[in-house]
């Protein structure tokens, strides 16, 4: 409760500052749509392979790491945008 | 400086090239970074074989031949094929470097990973860029190796000049740049969640009500040190494989 009082303190004292959070939440939250489906794809399809060719799954998996790798950049570049943004 | 406070002791995340108070600015991020260092050489310096032993033995030594094969199978094998063996002492100490920067995230009274802040990420990351650069340069020639590198086989003419500043931009820009920011963020918003645990622990912990839910917090902690350390060798694995796919490409362009 009584963070509950100080955060609705701080609103009343600043309403900016409040909306300086939403806009780095929504920042984030739409970085991260697109990469999150984009890890899934990657991750099935790895699985889907390894499953059919187990054999193959030494490879499957580097490669598999690789295209995580990649496609999670623009989630993280999401992330590191919402500290810059200052209020 | 009392040992409980080391630990949250955090230098802020702007502080990349001031390194603390006094003529020899120091800080927890500089002090990590020469125990990576050190902790690579000595490593190398100490398991490397001396005597003409079949089988290794001991824990360096051990550690040592099992990460240089682990390098040469897992990474250079994989992407480069034999010609990029040459790359093998590099890769090795680049794996080693940012592994020990990072694993200290979790190890109790430092727990911090010193790549949590992008200066050094910054710098392996133009050191890469310099490396494969300089590769397609030696191996390709200036003027093929800029042809090879923005102009990518069967491409229909009509879209060539997009396609061309698309690549040239991500070859020369986003490349290093989100080499840095994949390792940096990673490591940040590792510590992030392990800061935000064990803040909320504390918080739960310290009112007579809340302490009941204390547990779950607490589980969820302990379950994220563990994810940490998995997250600590993967960056460190694909910051190594992508460095080596990208001098790859600048070794054997595609045709």
């Amino acid at each position: 409760m009584a963070l509950l009082h100080l955060l609705l303190a701080q609103a009343a004292a600043d309403p900016t500052k409040g909306l300086t959070a939403i806009g780095r939440g929504i920042v984030y939250g739409g970085a991260a749509i697109g990469p999150g489906i984009g890890i899934g794809l990657v991750v099935g399809n790895a699985i889907t392979a390894m499953a059919r060719q187990p054999e193959s799954a030494g490879t499957v998996r580097t490669t598999m790491f690789l295209g995580i790798a990649f496609t999670e950049a623009l989630a993280l570049f999401g992330f590191v945008l919402a500290f810059i943004i200052s209020g | 400086m009392n040992a409980l406070l080391l630990a949250v002791d955090v230098p802020p995340i702007s502080h990349v090239t001031n390194w603390g108070a006094g003529p020899l600015g120091f800080n927890k991020t500089a002090a990590i970074y020469i125990f990576a260092a050190l902790a690579t050489i000595l490593l190398f310096a100490l398991g490397t074989r001396r005597k003409d032993a079949l089988v290794p033995s001991g824990l360096l030594q051990n550690t040592a031949e099992s990460g240089v094969g682990f390098v040469r199978n897992q990474i250079i094998m994989q992407t480069m094929g034999s010609d990029g063996l040459r790359y093998l002492p590099y890769l090795t100490a680049l794996f080693f470097f940012i592994f020990f920067s990072n694993i200290t995230e979790i190890i109790p009274g430092v727990q911090f990973p010193a790549n949590a802040r992008f200066g050094m990420p910054l710098t392996l990351a133009l050191l890469t860029w310099v490396i494969y650069n300089i590769v397609g340069v030696v191996k390709q020639g200036p003027l093929h190796y800029l042809k090879n590198s923005v102009i990518p086989p069967g491409v229909p003419k009509a879209i060539l000049p997009l396609v061309m500043i698309i690549e040239l931009v991500s070859t020369f820009i986003v490349r290093p740049f989100s080499l840095m920011v994949r390792l940096f963020a990673n490591m940040l918003a590792g510590h992030l969640i392990l800061v935000t645990f064990g803040a909320l622990c504390a918080a739960l912990f310290a009112a007579k009500v809340t302490v009941v839910i204390m547990p779950f917090s607490f589980l969820l902690l302990v379950a994220m040190t563990g994810f940490e350390i998995l997250v600590s060798f993967l960056q460190a694995f694909i910051f190594t494989i992508l460095t080596a796919v990208y001098i790859d490409s600048s070794m054997h362009p595609s045709h």
